[in-house]
């Protein structure tokens, strides 16, 4: 095995975290927070790509095809308002009747999946969509020969830390962050001192929702767009909330770095089918050592 | 109801005598075509009574059955396709020329029969036993067993020379020497089911009725104050887990010969989530609600396919999320509690039944 | 308020879905009082992974039965198609067949994508003695008296690929597909080939189906240096697997690829330009300049929409309801048994050119045709076998069998 292709393995696992770290940090702060496990998660990164489509069809047909760049940049935003105000509609119609119902809220944000994924099919086609990606992340920065790193994974990698950091300086710099926290650690004493709840729940739902949005972009740099994009990724963004430990944001980064890293490892000494088996009873073997996962809230509590 | 075992029994048992009665009589008034879709559903009904057991008793949400009854489905599929063929045309096309090792006892069914409900609940115990102990549980537990899901999906799908991969096992013949082409052979096959189904519900009644079925209850409630009392949750936990694993099994090996394939599709993550959602629209913690929820919701899946081939997801969409927020005790609950008050409380719906402060069992939420 | 209304909302839209479902059956079973009409099943995945494909086989099938209805039916009799959803679940498509046979009573049925869907539904089909088109390319090694094939076997697909590809130097094979049955059959023919026609393998790699990360399969086809990447990806997969082959800066000029699973429909959803210039080896392509092929390229535009576009699978089941019918006349009866029989060795002009259903293996004699894709997502057609190429569901270098006739498959003599 020459160096570039251990470089490149350790760039390809750096850039997998990204998106796994994406997928997954909404997914923490929905189901870390509000103890909700959201199955329609992956439809909100489905809703999100579908942005993009939508945005940019409408750019060709006023701008031309010049402007795939800007609508890209101007999809981001709006991915997130789109799958955030779903979000919201979502909780105020279904999901706030489930808070400390968790078993029936899997089977209701399940069937929620169902429709929306139905929903994509009559509305743009079981076929996927095809989106052109913007100029400027066409090709990559040759690092050295052989060995080239591709302008949309760098993207990605950067957008990713952008919304790592936004999100942290959000729940640890901000009013309303501190309320979120409050309320995650404990809710009741929280309600006592006067935080409204039900507001902050509402919106952290949303807020979970955006970044799958968000998400839902990046990942139409990289993979196919249709109704079932979201499942291909659900999966590995639930592994990776609880390998990471719920609740911390920290947690949720230590677990996309895990897999993501680990995955093209064992992919590699493997194949494709066996690396995800490996992978996946690895992370099964370690949380019967560390049921907690990774990081997680210390708490003197036994339930 | 204890006091008077001799009248009571004969009280309590005259549903169950009445709906087997009507089902042993259902073959005089369905089509072959809906006896067997029926049939099917039976053997769904079975899964749902493991899941009852452990979640609607135990409050252990298994999102991993489809793996269980896969296990069974597959041992009994090797059988049947070892009656059809000497070596399983996958095998051959996959470049095997000889019958793997492993693979050999499945050709005698006073192996392989057994081994449908052994093997799942072994593997039950394997994964049980360790997670348990580790005091994985709610919806981490949920979590686990629906990656061990997709693991045994890529597995089997990749092990093509071995399991057929996506294809599964087809293509089967006959079983104890008679044609699965045949009718009659159909009709015994649905016999069987439900002779198993009453079998099964009995042994949950029973397991539900003794000592135990107290503790699962205590385990769902009140785990800590169980195991402040000197028990061990785990072991029971892990025995309840193997006993339903075992009628997952069981129901798939009931399966196999009904609808004459098994494949990966049916061990995934999908399956084993609506598997769930039966036992859930029938009401849990009840045995009748699970068989009741899982003939239901598979006849109105089928209906709504049939029916409406481009809609029917939303049908089903719409069936689970109405379900959890009108009926959240499913449809046993409302029968016993709801049926009269229903109506008037669709227009007074109280929050407060479900008050974010508190879990549904009473006991305060969970305080970090 | 907002609760009771949630709650009345949620209530409302439940009994809105029971009203509508109950008015529609009450609706389809006054329309069925006409005049009696031959009714045929369409079985495909309307829902699932696998309606990518299926959905636009089914508008295909439901086209040449509008058309044919239009110029008035079979026989005097009009179609009527009855269409179940196969859900990309196996044991779904078996239920649904036996549905279409035994309750609906159906004529024929048209349906299925994967071979595990044909696989799962084949005993029912034995079963009740009855007839289905199926209408895609496959890994051959099954010739059932129960089955037409309208797509491609081996040898008029995989095979030619192959040796087009060797002939035009490129030696060095990179064998990628997804982990199912097809890619690894067809990858065994592809290894026994390359063994016997001077090829040499370098890799080979399955991915699940639905993968989305192609990274390290790209970093493992860079290191193996191939000549050319053999593709039987399916689905989601292919997607992922071009942009970023693209974006790891590898072309068609670098390392070209040859896929088996791409249509035209296929390309839609990956973007030309992340295909541009790879190759793709079928019996169709949409840009055929035959007269049938432009009737049917106009009227599908028609029917569906002016970026529709039309590919193998969907032309394979297009003409295969018209062979269907063809048969029918033949015959003289709807009946599975007699239009089995009347569909052997029948020929007709469809839109890739002349097709003739062998009569002693029930497959179809086709024309092969490799592809380069073009910036518009259509192919340019390269190379053309010229003539059709006769079907030969086992090829005698993975198979040692040989077919007498539709179901009876004996061993070859030596």
């Amino acid at each position: 095995m020459g160096i570039e292709t251990l470089l490149s393995q350790i760039f390809n696992g750096l850039s997998l975290s990204s998106v796994l770290l994406l997928v997954g940090l909404g997914l923490s702060i929905t189901f870390g927070i509000m103890g909700v496990i959201n199955f329609a998660h992956g439809e909100f990164l489905m809703v999100g790509a579908y942005v993009v489509y939508v945005l940019q069809g409408l750019f060709n047909k006023f701008y031309g095809h010049g402007a795939a760049g800007l609508s890209f940049l101007i999809s981001l935003p709006l991915s997130f308002f789109v799958a955030a105000l779903l979000g919201f509609l979502l909780e105020k119609v279904l999901i706030r009747f489930l808070y400390g119902r968790p078993y029936e809220g899997i089977l209701a944000t399940w069937g929620c999946s169902l429709i929306l994924q139905q929903a994509a099919r009559n509305i743009f086609g079981a076929n996927n969509v095809d989106v052109t990606s913007p100029k400027w992340l066409a090709g990559g920065v040759e690092a050295m020969p052989g060995l080239q790193l591709p302008y949309n994974r760098l993207f990605i990698l950067a957008l990713t830390t952008l919304c790592v950091v936004g999100i942290y300086l959000y729940l640890y710099r901000t009013a309303q962050g501190r309320r979120m926290r409050a309320v995650m650690q404990n809710r009741d004493m929280s309600a006592c001192l006067g935080i409204r709840t039900r507001k902050v729940d509402t919106f952290t739902f949303a807020l979970g929702s955006g970044l799958a949005g968000i998400a839902g972009c990046a990942v139409s740099l990289l993979g196919s767009i249709g109704p079932s994009t979201g499942q291909n990724y659900i999966i590995d963004a639930f592994m990776v909330v609880v390998l990471g430990g719920t609740g911390r944001l920290a947690g949720t980064i230590a677990g996309a770095l895990v897999m993501g890293v680990l995955n093209p490892v064992f992919e590699l000494i493997s194949t494709s089918s066996m690396g995800k088996v490996i992978l996946f009873i690895l992370v099964i073997l370690f949380l019967q050592g560390k049921p907690q996962g990774l990081f997680s809230l210390k708490t003197r509590a036994l339930d | 109801m204890d006091t008077k075992p001799a009248k009571s029994a004969i009280f309590r048992f005259k549903w169950f005598a009445l709906v087997m009665l009507l089902l042993a009589l259902a073959p005089f008034f369905l089509s072959d075509f809906r006896l067997n879709l029926f049939g099917k559903f039976l053997t769904f009904a079975i899964v749902a009574l493991g899941i009852d057991l452990i979640w609607g008793y135990a409050g252990i949400l298994s999102l991993g059955h489809g793996v269980y009854f896969g296990l069974g489905a597959y041992c009994m599929g090797a059988y049947l396709k070892l009656q059809a063929e000497d070596l399983p045309d996958f095998m051959s096309w996959s470049g095997l020329t000889e019958l793997p090792r492993f693979w050999k006892p499945f050709y005698h069914a006073w192996f392989a029969l057994p081994m449908t409900l052994l093997i799942p609940m072994l593997f039950a115990l394997l994964v049980g036993f360790p997670t348990f102990r580790a005091r994985i549980k709610g919806v981490y537990f949920s979590i686990l067993t629906q990656a061990l899901a997709l693991i045994f999906v890529t597995l089997f799908i990749g092990q093509q020379p071995y399991t057929g991969g996506t294809n599964g096992i087809t293509n089967l013949q006959s079983i104890f020497g008679f044609s699965l082409a045949e009718p009659a052979t159909m009709r015994g096959l649905y016999a069987v089911t439900v002779l198993m189904l009453g079998i099964a519900y009995l042994l949950c009644h029973w397991l539900t009725h003794t000592q135990l079925g107290k503790v699962l209850v205590a385990i769902r409630d009140g785990e800590n104050r169980l195991r402040f009392l000197g028990y061990n949750p785990a072991l029971f936990k892990v025995l309840i887990f193997a006993i339903s694993a075992g009628l997952a099994g069981l129901a798939g090996a009931l399966f196999v010969p009904q609808v004459g394939i098994i494949s990966p599709s049916m061990m995934g993550i999908l399956p084993s989530v609506e598997m769930a959602i039966w036992v859930a629209v029938g009401g849990r913690g009840t045995l009748k609600g699970a068989v009741i929820g899982a003939v239901l919701v598979n006849a109105a899946k089928s209906y709504f396919s049939e029916n409406f081939p481009e809609l029917w997801l939303y049908f089903l969409g719409v069936l689970f999320i109405s379900f959890v927020l009108l009926f959240p005790q499913g449809i046993m609950g409302f029968w016993r509690k709801g049926r009269f008050k229903w109506m008037t409380s669709i227009l007074r719906w109280r929050e407060t039944r479900f008050a974010r402060s508190s879990s549904p069992n009473g006991l305060p939420r969970k305080y970090h | 308020m907002l609760k009771v209304k949630s709650r009345t909302f949620i209530l409302s839209i439940f009994i809105i879905a029971v009203v509508v479902s109950v008015g529609s059956v009450w609706i389809n079973a006054a329309r069925s009082a006409e005049k009696e009409p031959i009714k045929v099943g369409i079985l495909h995945s309307l829902s699932g992974t696998m309606s990518i494909s299926e959905v636009a086989v089914k508008d295909g099938e439901l086209l040449a039965i509008e058309e044919i209805n239009a110029r008035g039916g079979v026989l005097g009799r009009k179609i009527a198609p009855i269409i179940e959803d196969g859900a990309s679940d196996w044991p779904t498509f078996a239920e649904k067949a036996k549905k279409l046979i035994m309750k609906d009573k159906v004529a024929v049925v048209f349906g299925c994508w994967t071979s595990a869907s044909r696989k799962a539904v084949l005993p029912v089909f034995e079963k009740y003695d009855h007839l289905l088109f199926y209408p895609v390319q496959y890994e051959g090694l099954e010739a059932s008296k129960n089955i037409i094939y309208t797509g491609a076997t081996a040898n008029q697909q995989i095979m030619p690929g192959v040796t087009w590809l060797l002939k035009n130097g490129h030696k060095k094979f990179y064998l990628l597909g997804s982990d199912y049955v097809f890619p690894r059959t067809c990858n065994l023919i592809v290894k026994a080939q390359l063994k016997a026609e001077g090829g040499t393998l370098v890799g080979e790699e399955y991915t699940p189906l639905g993968h989305t990360e192609y990274s390290t399969v790209i970093s493992k086809i860079k290191a193996a240096k191939p000549d050319v990447v053999f593709n039987s990806l399916n689905g989601d997969s292919n997607v992922a697997f071009f942009k970023q082959l693209r974006s790891a800066g590898i072309t068609a000029k670098d390392i070209p690829t040859m896929s088996v699973s791409i249509a035209e429909d296929e390309i839609r959803g990956i973007g030309a330009e992340n295909m541009l210039d790879h190759l793709a080896v079928w019996n169709y392509f949409m840009n055929m300049e035959t007269p049938e092929n432009k009737k049917f390229v106009a009227a599908y535009k028609a029917r569906y929409g002016k970026d529709r576009v039309t590919d193998d699978p969907i032309e394979a089941n297009y003409f295969g309801v018209y062979l269907w019918a063809k048969a029918v006349e033949k015959a003289g009866t709807p009946d599975p048994l007699k239009v089995r029989a009347a569909v052997r060795g029948l020929k007709f002009k469809a839109p890739e050119g002349e097709v003739t259903v062998d009569p002693t293996n029930n497959h179809v004699w086709k024309i092969v045709q490799v592809g380069k894709v073009k910036p518009d997502g259509q192919f340019d057609i390269i190379w053309s076998s010229g003539k059709p190429v006769a079907p030969d569901p086992f090829p005698s270098l993975v198979s040692n069998k040989i077919v007498l006739e539709p179901g009876k498959i004996v061993d070859r003599k030596k």
